[in-house]
């Protein structure tokens, strides 16, 4: 039962249509919340008590830092079910992924590092979480780079299936053991706020960030997996009629 | 020799979004050579990797002795597969290529008497990197002989031979059949197997 | 006339690998000429003050251990894919991963275990006290067999790729960061008079997670080279 409304839903025809219908919806969605996450953290909350108004940056920072590993793990199960049960549309959400994935990445990176001048009075500092995101970076190259460099597009979907399971595997490998090393080189000079119970006008605006930047994710995702699969099946009977209604 | 079964049903395989062939199906059973006849770029190797199983056909299904081909170990146990490739090891002797071969497998002939066969008798220890193409590919194709498998794939096994080897391989391959084996090959040579034996799939 | 068994089929592929470096015994040379000179490249870069070398030799050596590895080990699966042994490899009634796993030791029996007779010596000529070299073999006993396990991976899934080299290192590379961590925790440690047992605890760990859980995609990846 489960297994059918899986393959139904994953036929392309199918999701072509479903997801035309969504798009509209989830744009709007996405600018309503937009505008409140916007206005509700950079008017509504308050100023940081010892940050003053550059805590604001978390509004993008933290999400996107969110995103970057919610991303790579849809990589990784998505690639997983493209290799298993040979879904197409897996293969596509898998690939489709990962360059939105290292765009979130980066972007952690760059306000991480925004953020630290005014808190560390450094750019860079080895910082776990920021160390972390940089090794995540350099995974999500890799990905990208071995997609590319394999020509037939169904062998390199599967490629970086595997090279993705493998890479979710060392994620928490990887964090913790930069955790530790962050602890034993740097003892404490550095110290990240510890997190006070953080004001609920804070809060919200925050979460409904993290939800905007899912919606966006999406979006993107259902844009790129349409243009993929128009791409990969273009000599499928469905784009035929899909064009003949169009005309 | 116990009677062995391939079946093919309806195999396709697309390729750089381009079709190479659809609803293929065909039956091949013990004492039968299949040919598979073509252009280059028609799709006759692909279809020996789906064949193979590197390959998984883009639909279809293959079955070995009635079961599915995905527990691929079982169908490996009888199947031998020669590409363009010889698959031999420039610095090691024909006798420690042939050695390896046969640890991996179940031993039919004696490596000596392999050679012998092929017409190497006295190469032994002749590392393969001092062998002509034509030699080398009589050594990969003394594989098969020094080796006990059921069915064997074979793509192009007759280039850079001479006529009298080509002659003396289809004798390999007819015996080989006449003893309850299968064997799948292309060519671009007429063959002289007889016809009795020969299923054809032109590409 | 039976078919060989597993552990034949193991020895058989261990056996051919070291013969063939055996015979091309001139190549085994490369990775620890390159390991011996990255090391000397850092006190021409540094200046050669005792102290500081002394402080970050450990490091130094592990990232030219770690270098000469992703040199050394695109050679695993590659020359298989050119001259078409590794569709014969494939092709057998065992599984591949287990063949996959005896490959990989003779690849780190010919190219990672001389490296550790020559560490102490760079260790030596670095001014490491003896004690803190130890640890040091110890860290690479541990890890190097992790690099080739990882390596592997990263190789098998590059083996269709015309320009293969630079890709291999970008997917090999961020995986070997826990490992090296824990290695350079390890020697830390042993430097400053602290035990060392939780770092080498954890790269057993590791060790023998990647032995068991790397073959498997390695060898998936191989079957896809072949598609």
């Amino acid at each position: 039962m489960f297994m059918r409304f899986i393959y139904k839903f994953s036929s392309p025809p199918y999701f072509y249509a479903i997801s035309g219908k969504l798009l509209p919806w989830l744009s709007a969605l996405f600018f309503v919340l937009l505008a409140y996450g916007l206005y509700g953290g950079l008017v509504i909350a308050p100023a940081d008590y010892q940050q003053g108004d550059s805590f604001r940056i978390i509004y993008v920072h933290v999400p996107a830092a969110w995103m970057s590993m919610f991303i790579y793990v849809v990589m990784a199960v998505s690639g997983g079910i493209g290799l298993v049960w040979r879904i197409k549309l897996a293969e596509i959400v898998s690939i489709g992924s990962a360059s939105v994935g290292a765009s979130f990445t980066f972007l952690a990176l760059v306000t991480g590092s925004l953020w630290g001048k005014p808190m560390w009075g450094a750019w860079w500092v080895w910082d776990a979480r920021l160390t972390s995101e940089l090794v995540l970076l350099f995974l999500y190259l890799g990905v990208i780079g071995l997609y590319n460099g394999i020509e037939d597009k169904r062998t390199a979907s599967r490629a970086v299936a595997i090279l993705a399971l493998v890479g979710v595997v060392n994620i928490p490998i990887i964090h913790y053991s930069v955790e530790w090393w962050n602890t034993l080189h740097q003892g404490a000079t550095v110290t990240k706020l510890d997190k006070p119970s953080i004001h609920i006008d804070m809060l919200i605006p925050l979460l409904v960030m993290a939800g905007v930047f899912k919606i966006y994710y999406f979006i993107v995702l259902l844009l790129r997996s349409r243009n993929e699969l128009l791409e990969r099946e273009s000599n499928g009977k469905w784009i035929d009629e899909l064009l003949e209604k169009v005309n | 020799m116990n009677a062995n079964k391939l079946e093919a049903h309806r195999l396709s395989c697309i390729r750089d979004e381009r079709v190479l062939f659809s609803e293929l199906s065909f039956t091949l059973n013990s004492g039968q050579v299949l040919l598979i006849e073509g252009a280059n770029g028609a799709g006759k190797t692909s279809l020996l990797r789906i064949l193979t199983g590197f390959r998984k056909p883009d639909t279809g299904d293959l079955f070995w002795n009635d079961d599915a081909l995905d527990d691929a170990q079982e169908f490996y146990r009888d199947t031998a597969y020669i590409g363009h490739h010889n698959g031999l090891k420039d610095t090691l002797t024909a006798e420690e290529n042939l050695r390896y071969a046969q640890a991996l497998a179940s031993t039919a002939l004696t490596i000596d008497d392999a050679l012998e066969h092929v017409g190497l008798d006295g190469y032994q220890q002749t590392l393969v990197r001092f062998m002509s193409a034509g030699q080398r590919r009589r050594l990969a194709l003394a594989r098969l002989l020094c080796t006990r498998k059921a069915l064997w794939i074979l793509d192009e096994p007759f280039t850079s031979l001479d006529r009298a080897s080509i002659k003396l391989f289809e004798k390999f391959i007819e015996n080989h059949v006449s003893q309850g084996g299968l064997t799948i090959m292309t060519s671009h040579h007429n063959t002289a197997i007889p016809h009795t034996l020969l299923q054809k799939i032109h590409l | 006339m039976k078919q060989s068994s597993l552990f034949q089929a193991l020895g058989a592929v261990i056996k051919r690998d070291l013969l063939l470096a055996y015979r091309q015994r001139a190549e085994l040379i490369n990775p620890l000429a390159f390991f011996v000179m990255v090391i000397t490249l850092f006190p021409l870069a540094l200046g050669a003050e005792i102290a500081l070398l002394k402080r970050i030799a450990p490091a130094i050596i592990w990232v030219a251990a770690l270098l000469a590895s992703l040199m050394s080990i695109d050679n695993l699966f590659r020359a298989d894919y050119d001259d078409g042994s590794l569709e014969l490899m494939v092709m057998t009634p065992h599984p591949l991963s287990v063949l996959v796993l005896a490959k990989v030791t003779a690849h780190w029996l010919v190219s990672s275990v001389p490296l550790l007779f020559i560490a102490p010596l760079m260790g030596l000529m670095l001014h490491m006290d003896s004690d803190v070299i130890g640890v040091l073999l110890l860290t690479l006993l541990l890890g190097m067999p992790v690099l080739s396990l990882i390596g592997g991976i990263a190789v098998a899934l590059t083996l269709g790729l015309r320009k293969g080299g630079a890709l291999l290192a970008i997917l090999v590379l961020p995986l070997y960061v826990p490992i090296l961590i824990f290695a350079g925790g390890a020697v830390d440690a042993a430097m400053s008079g602290l035990p060392i047992s939780g770092h080498t605890s954890m790269m057993c760990a590791i060790l023998f997670l990647a032995i068991t859980l790397t073959p498997l995609p390695t060898a998936a990846a191989l079957k896809m080279s072949l598609s």
